[in-house]
């Protein structure tokens, strides 16, 4: 058994007064897929902001737990958040590339804190689109505005934005929801692919793509962790009922 | 029930459609009259007077009722046209910085506060009337420019100083709008890859915004180009090629407002004034295309 490169431990969010996390505990392994499922409104989004302390930026959030990434607990007061959130990156449920060109993008978090040169900058772009599977369609047309892309490609674009500055964790968050069903796929072969180096964390909507692509998947309900397993288990045979009635449609 | 007659909403429907066509009919006649008007007086002193258009735009000598040695009215406008951009001009570029800082101050880092206390503070530079901004000009910065450079305080530098304060608030305002416009969920994607929120403001906010913060630098400039009055009380009123910052000299705005009562109406004269006026409204067509041209550019989809 491998250890968990990210284990988070009670974990209690309070929007004010309003408490959206009830507890929760789940850890993560490396190259893994991890689903994490559950209604609108049961705090999955809010979970996963946690990890990259997204949350830091809406004012009047309380926050209480562990979060222990790779030994030491991100919320810790000397804890860089730049350092952290080029660890454990993010991809939102809109596609959401700069409205600039697609080179730019990739090269964004490149450049903010160092000055690569241009052949180390275009190398590590190259790879970057290479491996979120979006090089073949953008190579000629890297000076192109993103935002000029399919909703597909930029999601794609956006991945591979994040790639570039080469993550431990990445954090997506319903990233096909906003796309048809050919660009979900492609979304979907990409992380398959991208599973051998990186950990993923994806929220979604789609039982169904939870079941084809996650190792573990979390069911989450008005705040609580219900369950969480193996997949395969999970999807199958259920601990709890409320699970199952999820899996089966009753509500949600 | 007569299906065959108009009901009442159709009869309303038609009613209100007429309405609204013959207002806009009736705008369409005063914009192309206005134009017609000043293009044919402001043309008058090149077909009329025969003054020549190239002299007319390089010419440094203006007075009209005099004739040069070619025996043609000196009507040299370079002046004021000089003076114009350069006033209008260094108010931009003195403005500009202000009006950003206060915008990503009002946006980008204390929203409440800052739009609680400086929202009001521009609303009322905005409503200050143009000859009181003139007379605050003429009593405290024209005495401080006289005092530190010399002379007599009038000139590029007051005026200046004048339009920075006036276009401070639009250019202000629409740079608001401008760092507003930019979507939430692009500061979401920069801070999500490691960026600091100065790091975001810089090389995300502004340069999704840049189209539309030049446009409003534009707008303050189109403002600053046709302001009079208070330019009027400060610049001088000479209509001399400016030599320095603080030498007396003459806008096109401000020439117009101070000799447009002395002339009579199809004199040289006067044709001459008309002719200052219609570089105006050439100049702010001018600013209108470019807003124009901008805003196609930048836009974003
Ligand atoms: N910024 C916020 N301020 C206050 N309450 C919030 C905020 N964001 C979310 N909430 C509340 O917290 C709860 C969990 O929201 P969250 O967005 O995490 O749900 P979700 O599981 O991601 O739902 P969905 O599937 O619709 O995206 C909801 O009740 C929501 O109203
Ligand atoms: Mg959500």
């Amino acid at each position: 058994m491998t250890s968990a490169l990210l284990e988070t431990e009670n974990v209690h969010l309070y929007y004010g007064e309003k408490e959206a996390l009830k507890g929760i505990n789940i850890d993560f392994k490396p190259n893994t897929i991890n689903a994490l499922i559950g209604p609108s409104g049961c705090g999955k989004s809010t979970y996963l902001r946690c990890l990259n302390r997204m949350n830091d930026l809406i004012s009047g959030v309380k926050i209480t737990g562990t979060f222990n990434f790779k030994g030491t607990d991100i919320y810790a007061p000397d804890v860089n958040l730049v350092t952290l959130r080029t660890e454990i990156g993010m991809v939102f449920q809109q596609p959401n590339p700069f409205p600039f060109s697609v080179y730019d993008n990739v090269a964004y978090g490149l450049r903010l804190n160092q000055h690569p040169s241009k052949t180390e900058l275009d190398e590590k772009i190259e790879k970057a689109l290479k491996k979120a599977a979006v090089w073949d369609e953008v190579k000629d047309d890297l000076n192109k505005n993103a935002m000029a892309f399919s909703g597909g490609q930029q999601q794609r674009i956006c991945i591979a934005r994040l790639l570039a500055v080469s993550p431990d964790i990445i954090l997506l968050d319903e990233p096909t929801s906003a796309l048809d069903p050919i660009s979900s796929g492609e979304i979907e072969a990409t992380l398959m692919q991208l599973k051998s180096t990186y950990t993923i964390i994806i929220v979604t909507h789609n039982l169904q793509q939870a079941s084809r692509i996650s190792d573990t998947t979390s069911f989450m309900l008005n705040g609580e962790l219900i369950e969480t397993g193996q997949t395969s288990k999970l999807f199958v045979t259920p601990d709890k009922q409320e699970t199952s009635d999820y899996l089966n449609g009753k509500f949600g | 029930m007569d299906l065959k007659s108009p009901s009442k909403a159709t009869n309303e429907d038609r009613r209100g459609r007429i309405i609204t066509y013959s207002c806009i009919g009736i705008i369409i006649v005063l914009v192309v009259s206005i134009l017609y008007f000043i293009a044919s007086r402001g043309l008058a002193t090149f077909i009329q007077n025969h003054v020549n258009v190239f002299r007319f735009l390089t010419g440094t000598q203006w007075n009209p009722s005099l004739l040069d040695s070619h025996g043609q009215p000196e009507v040299g406008a370079l002046p004021m046209i000089t003076t114009s951009f350069l006033v209008t001009i260094l108010a931009a570029i003195v403005a500009t910085p202000f009006a950003f800082a206060v915008a990503i101050y009002m946006v980008e880092i204390a929203p409440k506060r800052g739009t609680k206390l400086l929202q009001p503070v521009m609303e009322l530079l905005v409503g200050i009337p143009s000859v009181v901004y003139g007379f605050i000009g003429l009593t405290v910065i024209v005495p401080i420019v006289r005092h530190i450079f010399g002379g007599t305080g009038v000139g590029i530098l007051a005026g200046t100083l004048v339009l920075f304060v006036m276009i401070l608030p639009t250019v202000t305002s629409l740079s608001v709008d401008a760092l507003t416009a930019v979507p939430m969920y692009l500061r979401s994607a920069s801070l999500a890859l490691g960026a600091t929120r100065w790091q975001t403001i810089r090389k995300v906010i502004l340069r999704a915004a840049m189209p539309r913060l030049l446009t409003a630098i534009i707008f303050g400039m189109a403002r600053a180009f046709g302001e009079a009055l208070a330019v009027q009380m400060v610049i001088g009123n000479a209509a001399l090629m400016p030599t320095s910052l603080v030498s007396p000299t003459s806008t096109l705005t401000s020439q117009l407002t101070t000799e447009v009562g002395n002339t009579v109406m199809g004199t040289i004269q006067n044709n001459a004034l008309w002719s200052l006026a219609l570089i105006l409204l050439l100049m702010s067509l001018v600013f209108n295309l470019l807003v124009h041209f901008i805003g196609k550019r930048g836009e974003i989809k």
